[in-house]
């Protein structure tokens, strides 16, 4: 197989951090190449450097055997290459169509918009089997459909080298599904794909070829056919892992939280959390599936006091936390940490100390108006060496620690306050396996002590691996709740959807507890 | 009591229009993702240097040129800071006001006490140039026609600007090009837009433009120079909140102007309305004068509530504006 770009020698260097070093690494034509490694070796910007994003310090690229200079996204785009990054490069307030358009060049038109480029668009769609309305407006598109549209932009470009930055992350196991059907087609047309992800089975599903990366360094590449997930792990973290998520089981107590009928609304006032009933026993982790935007982070925000409800119950250990203001709530046993898709935009503060974030939400049981450092600079390096977290110092601001250590301020945080009850949405979002498993253990170590756990995620392998039951959400709606040693990928995939719901069905009453306190009380007022 | 109408209509645009230049250059540059918070100062410079070079060549021409000139060296002067350099856009544009009104007071004080004097605009032919040009047909309208359609040749530009602005969003491939920029620049880049040359030229243009208000309001003073009163008087901040009020729309920053218009023309001729309309208008007059001095900044407060509470869903503010955008930010 002839090679469609080659990498000769990359090196990048940010400040005097090492992002890629010396880097070797060919692409043949019509091949799906994955790229793997653990967060930070340097994947994302060893593309960027294909893609125009950044330049690279030395080393050189070839295409067809031709050295060529790539130092502006545009020159990339003439060259064929078009890069779907992770956080999708569309306005949100064009259409479908005018986001095509502004990249077009000559063909678009010079001065005045030319509609033809209508026609190229839809006949590239139907080559493809895209199904696309040009005149729907971003802002109203789902994020899988966000996802077609930056691959239809690419391909309209003529990109004959597509590189897709973790595509899957934002998508259903049924839209995994259709994405691998259309990278196969552009396969069969001859076009090289390069695919970054952290799923192994993804990696196994589709690719011919995994190249490895381990801190920088290209590890070396093999053939998917020939190896196996656990061989690839031992690529990527470089030493042998054990892959299996363990459970364990505690003894379940009385519902910590229960939840009736909350119905909560979003910033643009429109309905997303609709009617949930749900609760959480001590020594039980809940795992909420769901695709991204159904009504998770309401939920989350409703239970810390960050959002008022408009109709429901929020029973804690006997008590209505309805209504309550967020420090009553923390000061209850009810913890929250949730990981947005940038990481530090809620919860910590990026610019500050590690020792300054621990402190931030328990800053007033300090006597006097001055900040006491010394204990709490020992409370911070207590739980750095509990929860391994790699930082110079305690004193280093959270926003220089990489994604995973910034995880586990967070979460190492929320532990400390002791809770009852911890709300953790997104925890091992975008972290690679090692790290994730530290997470995993840490949770699972909460459990163990009798804390119920809502576990927010996106993962189903690791939700049905980890998490005691599952309930899933589709458009803010309860589908059901689970027991995730009796259920499957599919049917899941199918609730967060909405083509399946099972809440009442056969007799079962989802999300309401036998032992309800809310039921007790009920009948008391009856009676 | 019609002459009244027709002059009160009349001074509504001819009193007002500098707002329009203000506000259309301040879209245009809004447009591109950056908020210019200069548009006194460049107004100030455009219109102290535009107005000598209009005086000394006897050419309106050569002064509007100047004025476009001087005012996008401005903008030139704000790209440059804030799009190469990458300072910050608040701290840029209010060093470019300061810079810009303290210029116009330094250029109009040297001049006054030098032997020459301020050059007067009366003297000259430029008062000519200057007139009311009447549009055939339209300025024959009983009222209206004496009041909307006969005005000198800078008001026919201003409207003109603000109405090929529109389409130049709404129509045309650069025009959509720029909106990607000011809306998400990463995703323009991506698409091989080259985000630093289209910023550059937007805000050299769009400042050239604020100038040439700048010069209108001079023109429309008679030109004469004081000391401790400057020109633009606080109508280029009138003009970022005006941008606001058209929702970034340069057709509705024409409607801006002329409600604005309304406001500021009433304080000046309360009283004439009030004598010629004694029974339905004579209250005007019991209003103190300090409330209409003060009328155009409580209809700018009103105008930022009202739009700020309506907004939520319909506005079309550019959404990266403000922020610098580095290709390489991670």
């Amino acid at each position: 197989m002839s090679a469609a770009i080659e990498l000769k020698g990359i090196c990048k260097n940010f400040g005097s951090v090492a992002a890629n070093k010396n880097i070797d690494l060919s692409v043949g034509k019509g091949e799906i190449l994955a790229l793997l490694g653990e967060n930070g070796s340097g994947k994302t910007t060893l593309m960027n450097m294909l893609s125009g994003i950044y330049m690279p310090d030395s080393g050189s690229i070839f295409m067809d055997g031709k050295e060529v200079k790539i130092n502006s996204p545009e020159s990339a785009g003439k060259l064929g290459i078009g890069m779907v990054h992770q956080h999708f490069k569309l306005v949100e307030r064009f259409t479908a169509l005018d986001n095509i358009r502004i990249g077009m060049g000559k063909e678009a038109g010079t001065i005045f918009k030319k509609d033809t480029t209508r026609k190229e668009v839809l006949d590239t769609a139907a080559k493809f089997g895209f199904n696309i309305d040009p005149d729907k407006y971003v802002y109203n598109m789902p994020v899988s459909e966000k996802q077609t549209l930056e691959i239809l932009k690419v391909l309209c470009y003529g990109a004959k080298i597509i590189i897709l930055d973790e595509p899957t992350a934002v998508l259903t196991v049924q839209e995994v599904e259709r994405l691998f059907d259309v990278l196969r087609k552009m396969k069969s047309e001859g076009h090289s794909v390069v695919i970054i992800t952290h799923k192994l089975n993804e990696v196994m599903d589709i690719s011919d070829r995994v190249a490895v990366l381990r801190h920088g360094e290209y590890v070396g590449s093999v053939e998917t056919k020939k190896t196996s997930e656990k061989e690839l792990t031992e690529l990527m973290v470089g030493r042998k892992i054990d892959l299996n998520i363990t459970r364990p089981i505690v003894e379940k107590t009385h519902p910590l939280l229960e939840i009736r009928d909350l119905t909560v609304k979003n910033d643009e006032g429109a309905i997303a959390v609709d009617g949930m009933n749900f609760y959480i026993r001590g020594g039980e982790m809940l795992g909420v599936a769901g695709i991204a935007g159904s009504g998770q982070k309401e939920l989350c925000e409703a239970i810390a006091g960050l959002r008022p409800i408009e109709k429901g119950q929020m029973i804690h250990e006997g008590e209505s936390i309805v209504g309550m203001p967020p420090k009553k709530i923390l000061e209850h046993g009810i913890s929250m940490s949730f990981i947005p898709e940038d990481r530090l935009g809620m919860g910590l503060a990026p610019s500050l100390s590690i020792t300054d974030n621990m402190i931030l939400k328990n800053y007033n049981e300090a006597k006097g108006i001055f900040v006491d450092r010394k204990s709490a600079r020992q409370e911070a390096q207590k739980t750095i060496d509990k929860l391994e977290i790699v930082t110079p110092s305690t004193e280093t601001p959270v926003r220089r620690l990489s994604g995973g250590n910034v995880q586990k301020v967070l979460l190492g945080r929320e532990i400390k306050a002791g809770p009852n009850v911890l709300i953790t949405a997104y925890p091992v979002r975008g972290l690679d396996i090692n790290s994730s498993y530290m997470i995993y253990d840490i949770l699972n170590e909460q459990k163990k002590k009798g804390v119920g756990i809502l576990f927010v995620g996106e993962d189903l392998d690791v939700m049905l691996a980890l998490c005691d039951k599952i309930m899933v959400m589709c458009h803010g709606k309860l589908q059901g709740v689970v027991n995730s040693g009796h259920t499957t990928k599919e049917d899941i995939g199918l609730m967060m959807t909405g083509a399946l719901n099972i809440v009442n069905k056969e007799g079962k009453t989802d999300g309401i507890a036998k032992d309800s306190a809310i039921e007790e009380k009920k009948e008391e007022g009856h009676v | 009591m019609i002459n009244v109408i027709t002059m009160f209509l009349f001074n509504i645009v001819v009193y007002n229009i500098a707002l329009l230049y203000g506000t259309t250059g301040e879209i245009m540059i809004e447009k591109s993702g950056s908020l210019n918070l200069g548009v006194e100062g460049t107004m100030a410079i455009g219109a102290v240097c535009g107005y000598i070079a209009a005086c000394r060549t006897n050419s309106l021409f050569v002064g509007v040129l100047v004025a476009f000139l001087t005012a996008g060296l401005t903008g030139l002067v704000f790209a440059f800071l804030t799009v190469t350099l990458q300072a910050n856009q608040n701290v840029t544009g209010l060093t470019i006001t300061t810079f810009g009104v303290a210029f116009y007071y330094f250029i109009g004080n040297g001049l006054s006490n030098s032997k020459g004097g301020w050059p007067k605009l009366n003297d000259t032919t430029l008062a000519d140039q200057f007139r009311d040009v009447e549009i055939p047909l339209l300025s024959k309208i009983p009222i209206l026609g004496k009041g909307l359609f006969s005005h000198n040749i800078l008001v026919y530009l201003g409207i003109a600007i603000a109405v090929l602005m529109w389409a130049y969003f709404a129509k045309t491939m650069p025009g959509l090009k720029l909106r990607a920029i000011g809306e998400n620049p990463g995703a323009a880049d991506s698409a091989g837009i080259n985000v630093t040359r289209m910023k550059y030229i937007h805000i050299i243009i769009g400042s050239g433009i604020m100038g040439i208000g700048g010069l209108y309001m001079g023109l429309n003073m008679g030109g004469t120079f004081e000391g401790s009163n400057c020109w633009i008087n606080g109508y280029g901040w009138i003009a970022i909140a005006l941008v606001i009020f058209a929702n970034w729309n340069p057709a509705k920053a024409l409607l801006g102007t002329l409600i604005f218009g309304f406001f500021n023309t009433l304080r000046v001729y309360n009283a004439t309305i009030a004598y010629n309309f004694p029974n339905t208008l004579g209250w005007l007059n019991k209003i103190p004068a300090q409330f209409f001095s003060a009328l155009p900044f409580i209809i700018t407060l009103l105008v930022l509530i009202i739009t700020s509470i309506s907004k939520k869903n319909s506005s079309n503010e550019p959404a990266s504006i403000g922020r610098n955008y580095y290709r390489e930010d991670r």
